[in-house]
């Protein structure tokens, strides 16, 4: 019995090293955070979705500020389609004050988000899926109770000027989701702010 | 005659002043690959980084101790910025304070998804990251900031093993 103890403690370090991190195609686990409002959320609390955009971003980053309104727009535009937004800061607030739970508080108050604003206290979430930087989206199709990933990556590929983006990633897969249809370009790359980690 | 003085000493402090600035050149994804896979034997240390990304500036001096050990020998820095372009003045700036040397460059390129897999297939886009090149190829990549001593001994290693 002491064996398999040890044994499974041996598995369960080993697989901490193993690099984690969703590839499309792949389950993703449901979460149980805190939102401003000071609620518990979790995908399964969404009866009647059809998926999600969970999106990681935070307050401080300039890519993040800059894709705010997008994301906003976003949730406007999908939530009634059933891919509500769902965002998550991943950040350890001792590193970056600006991205405390209170700030988030003022943001989403100031902003109006009318999506939940998570915190991620433990970083396990985004450890789980793999976030690398904010803003950074994963796109889900809900099958049951399960949660599939179809779409990894940016929102579209202009940061610095929303009106010049000519390929709209997150929409686009969204669409092809609705429509029956595989996710046309179902990975992009971004570049953005590391997540802080805490140490 | 007031007029022309003053006229001729704007125009002295505007010839210091450009000569004192730090030139940051704005390129695309080709001409920057121009610029570090050369057929020569330097190392070519290409940093990614932004002046709005705090890891990347706290990595900064580690660099620039490196750069200043190895000045005799070859291995040449470049400092992209990923700043946009409309920033391109800010990184002037920041260059000039920081006295980034001996290359400082800003990637013009708006898509990302564009670009960063012709860098490294396996970066996720995240800065800092470093690339190293010599003889046209690249012998190391990290996503992630550097130590003084770990690229200190990066950079001694490269050197030793040509």
């Amino acid at each position: 019995m002491k064996k398999i103890a040890i044994l499974s403690a041996a598995i369960l370090l080993m697989a901490s090293f193993v690099k984690t991190g969703y590839n499309v195609g792949d389950k993703a686990i449901d979460f149980k955070l805190k939102n401003v409002d000071g609620k518990m959320v979790s995908m399964a609390d969404y009866k009647n979705a059809k998926g999600f955009i969970v999106t990681f971003t935070c307050n401080h980053c300039p890519f993040a500020k800059a894709y705010e309104d997008r994301i906003i727009a976003l949730n406007a535009k999908y939530a009634s389609l059933g891919y509500p937004v769902i965002a998550i800061n991943p950040n350890d607030p001792k590193q970056v004050d600006e991205d405390s739970y209170t700030n988030m508080q003022k943001r989403a108050k100031d902003k109006n988000y009318t999506f939940p604003y998570l915190i991620d206290e433990t970083q396990d979430i985004a450890r789980s899926f793999g976030a690398a930087h904010t803003p950074h989206v994963y796109v889900l199709q809900k099958f049951g109770s399960e949660y599939l990933v179809k779409y990894i990556g940016a929102i579209d590929d202009n940061s610095n000027d929303p009106s010049a983006a000519k390929e709209k990633y997150v929409e686009d897969a969204v669409n092809d989701l609705l429509a029956g249809k595989s996710v046309r370009l179902p990975a992009t790359k971004a570049i953005g702010c590391s997540i802080k980690w805490k140490s | 005659m007031k007029i022309i003085r003053n006229t001729g000493l704007l125009f002295f402090i505007c010839m210091q002043t450009s000569f004192l600035w730090h030139r940051v050149n704005a390129v695309n994804i080709s001409d920057l690959q121009k610029e570090i896979i050369k057929n020569n034997d330097t190392l070519y240390v290409v940093n990614f980084w932004a002046t709005w990304c705090a890891p990347c500036v706290k990595e900064l001096p580690s660099f620039k101790a490196v750069y200043t050990r190895y000045a005799s020998n070859k291995v040449k820095m470049i400092y992209v910025s990923l700043n946009s372009m409309q920033e391109l003045a800010k990184v002037e700036k920041f260059a000039e304070d920081n006295s980034l040397k001996p290359e400082v460059l800003l990637l013009n390129e708006n898509n990302p998804n564009s670009w960063i897999n012709k860098i490294d297939s396996g970066w996720s886009g995240t800065i800092p990251a470093t690339g190293i090149y010599r003889n046209g190829k690249k012998i190391y990549f990290q996503e992630g900031d550097f130590t003084e001593d770990k690229l200190n001994n990066l950079i001694q290693a490269k050197l030793n093993k040509p």
